[in-house]
């Protein structure tokens, strides 16, 4: 009874196929991070115009249009590092993979430089008043999962520059990009509220 | 529980482990089987830690004007105690039943991503750890407060800075946020599994009805729990960085944490029944010797019951002041829910009508459970009808509710399902005498305190108050829910006895003590840590049916 020989009925049906439990669990970390997101973008719309004192949206923010355009062409630029991953060499792949950690650190450099506008020139901290609370607990929120995305990328190059990435990795590579992919998605949706509605 | 096959050497040394290599294997294992067992131990353990705190809460109230706590005292046991059984007993038993059987259940031979599932064990044991200790930390520098006090839906300004001094309300929060993260590190573990590890020919279909439910547990999870770890991230950003969120004062909202937490909380309600629903499924056809009626009905219930309980969460919050509509939409999708369970209900019946039923203690516990369920949920359209719930909301008929569905719904299927799956676990029966006299006593105690205590609630004692005068005509009633309590604890007692001694002492159980058809019985008691030798083929919902029949198997009618 125990070893279940008699289990192994013949089967004459199609071969086994299951989906990849990699691909199954990031799009369950995605399901499971986007509704945390919804949670942090609920807050920021119900509290749009309530804050007592100011500054306020209208008056202090900017457009944040340079970065906005970097970090939805670093989803383009992670799909042809993909793309040459499968079909061509290693070097296009570090080439646009490159490309890609550039066009983050981009925009996470352009948060930073508009935090700091926002703190010294405006006096707009997390505490000033619930313009403050929200906006530095949404967009700090994503620039957090940009900040893992970035590393989880320079994780990437540097172990493909030391050689040790294998054509069998391509599905790992291919989990860090739709993670990639999920934070672009993000900022869309951030930037609509934030910097559109918002206003 | 390294495999005790004669067939297959191991390099074992003769002489049984040291406590120390035991207790490192312990805490280096990535086993699905031991994390499992790993899991309900703890949450064993902090049943009877939150359960005697609940006790104390018992004996002040036993009688009116009781000196017995101090009042600080008594909003620090019903916070630790809410929050202990919703988050440190309730979670880690379905992450615990969840770990052990689906991999066995579905013929994988460990979880998804094994690492993963201890990573979240020990996330939730450092949370529930951190509760705890706050009763020791809690004064911090500051030297106020001590365990938290705000209740186990802490709500708004309870928690702000200035009503929550110290670093109690900390101590709830960081707890809550590290086991929330091995929650759903364990769920999504589950699906992963479900999904990418079923042996060849277990479609979803086939999949028995424990699986179904618990990978719609943990698809709950994915969406129910983030607003609570939002939550909490902004009740952090509010005590230490000066936020607004929930600071009335500079224009923040009490009520949205009202919403943040109850669209958390009430789906949790789901998460912590539905594994009791998943334990009733398998139990009642192995007990009835019939097939489960209505498979298919039965998870669409369960995903109907996921996603409408999506949409329910404001009936907690009927007597906030919510608009008529607003009222009206929560009453009603409140109510739509009791169809599904009652589907379910009705095909439990209907596994049972014209069945050889077996009362063994697995089907004891079950039956309780269907009659108490359904008074449960009977409370809950009562509640969930608005001006009834503004006339009940926070008294003791509400407290009554959810213990009637968290104890007597849930609690009692857990019980079925440790008698059912302990011969699994451990190669060994539970005594049967034992376990008779654990589930009469808790049965008669279970019903003493919580029938009972409907009636002050509806005489208008209100819930959390630690003491009141006599003369309201509440003093004999709360005595005989207080009574009632020490019979639980008796038969908790012997649950607990049996549990230690039969490991060592029980008669011999063998790979299927109950003659049952899902594939955890068709390996060893206990498994191996490879679970099965050869990967099983499945040709049907039953597969151990169709071995132990060949001349009549299950997959000539599907």
């Amino acid at each position: 009874m125990t070893n279940g020989e008699a289990l192994y009925l013949a089967d004459e049906t199609a071969p086994w196929r299951l989906p990849s439990r990699r691909k199954v669990a990031i799009g369950c970390l995605i399901l499971t991070e986007s509704a945390m997101f919804t949670i942090f973008v609920v807050a920021y719309l119900f509290y749009i115009g309530k804050s007592l004192t100011g500054p306020y949206p209208a008056d202090v923010l900017k457009t944040p249009i340079v970065s906005t355009i970097c970090l939805l062409a670093s989803s383009l630029t992670i799909v042809m590092a993909l793309r040459s991953f499968k079909r061509e060499g290693i070097e296009g792949f570090r080439l646009w993979w490159s490309a890609t950690i550039v066009l983050a650190a981009i925009f996470l450099g352009s948060t930073a430089a508009e935090w700091k506008r926002l703190i010294l020139d405006h006096h707009l901290t997390i505490s000033t008043n619930l313009f403050g609370t929200t906006f530095y607990s949404l967009v700090g929120l994503h620039a957090s999962h940009v900040i893992i995305g970035l590393t989880l990328l320079t994780l990437v190059l540097v172990l493909s520059l030391k050689k040790s990435i294998r054509r069998a990795d391509g599905e790992r590579i291919e989990m860090v990009s739709w993670y990639w992919h999920f934070v672009d998605a993000v900022w869309v949706v951030v930037f609509t509220v934030v910097y559109v509605i918002g206003r | 529980m390294v495999a005790d096959n004669p067939e297959i050497p191991l390099n074992r040394p003769l002489a049984s482990p040291s406590i120390v290599t035991r207790l490192h294997g312990l805490v280096v294992t990535v086993d699905h089987k031991k994390l499992g067992l790993m899991y309900i131990a703890s949450a064993l353990f902090f049943l009877v830690v939150a359960g005697l705190q609940a006790s104390v809460m018992r004996l002040q109230l036993a009688f009116p004007n009781n000196n017995v706590v101090a009042p600080d005292t008594f909003n620090r046991l019903f916070t630790v105690h809410g929050t202990a059984m919703v988050f440190f007993v309730g979670m880690p038993i379905v992450a615990g039943l969840a770990n052990y059987l689906v991999p066995l259940m579905i013929g994988a031979r460990d979880m998804a991503f094994p690492r993963l599932n201890a990573f979240g064990f020990w996330m939730f044991l450092f949370g529930a750890v951190l509760l705890y200790f706050s009763y020791i930390a809690g004064p911090g520098l500051s030297g106020h407060g001590s365990a938290p006090d705000v209740g186990w839906f802490a709500y708004a300004p309870l928690t702000g800075r200035a009503f929550s001094r110290g670093n109690s309300t900390d101590y709830w929060t960081l707890s809550l946020l590290l086991s929330g993260v091995g929650s759903l590190s364990s769920s999504v573990n589950v699906v992963a599994t479900v999904f990418g590890m079923r042996s060849p020919g277990m479609t979803l279909m086939r999949m028995p009805l424990f699986v179904w439910m618990m990978v719609v547990v943990s698809a709950m999870m994915f969406i129910a729990l983030p607003p609570l770890t939002a939550a909490q991230i902004m009740l952090l950003i509010d005590r230490f960085l000066g936020g607004n969120f929930f600071n009335t004062q500079s224009g923040g909202s009490a009520v949205l944490w009202q919403h943040f937490f109850w669209i958390f909380g009430h789906p949790e309600v789901y998460i912590l029944m539905i594994p009791g629903f998943a334990c009733a499924s398998e139990i009642i056809p192995v007990f009835s010797r019939k097939p489960i009626f209505g498979y298919s009905a039965m998870v669409a219930a369960t995903t109907m019951i996921a996603f409408v309980s999506m949409g329910v969460w404001a009936h907690h919050m009927f007597s906030v002041g919510m608009t008529s509509v607003g009222n009206t939409f929560f009453m009603i999708s409140t109510m739509l829910i009791s169809v599904p369970t009652g589907i379910k209900i009705f095909n439990w019946l209907a596994t049972m009508y014209g069945g050889k039923i077996r009362l063994e203690l697995p089907m004891l516990c079950c039956l309780a459970f269907l009659f108490q369920f359904l008074i449960a949920g009977l409370t809950g359209i009562m509640l969930a009808a608005v001006p009834f719930d503004w006339q009940l909301t926070d008294s003791y008929f509400v407290v009554a509710h959810f213990h009637y569905v968290l104890i007597g719904g849930m609690l009692f299927c857990v019980f079925g399902g440790i008698y059912y799956w302990y011969p699994k676990a451990t190669g060994r029966m539970l005594n049967k005498k034992l376990g008779l006299w654990h589930v009469a006593l808790f049965f008669i105690g279970f019903h003493l305190t919580f029938d009972t205590m409907h009636i002050p609630g509806l005489l208008g004692m209100p819930r959390r108050i630690y003491t009141y005068d006599s003369g309201r005509g509440w003093e004999i009633l709360n005595l005989i829910t207080s009574i009632g309590v020490m019979f639980q604890i008796a038969g908790t007692a012997c649950l607990a006895w049996n549990i230690i001694r039969s490991a060592r002492k029980g008669e011999k159980a063998g790979d299927d003590p109950w003659d049952a058809w899902t594939l955890e019985w068709a390996t060893t008691s206990p498994p191996p840590e490879y679970n099965f030798e050869s990967v099983p083929i499945v040709r049907s919902a039953r597969p151990l049916w169709d071995l132990k029949h060949p001349e009549d198997p299950d997959w000539k009618y599907e």
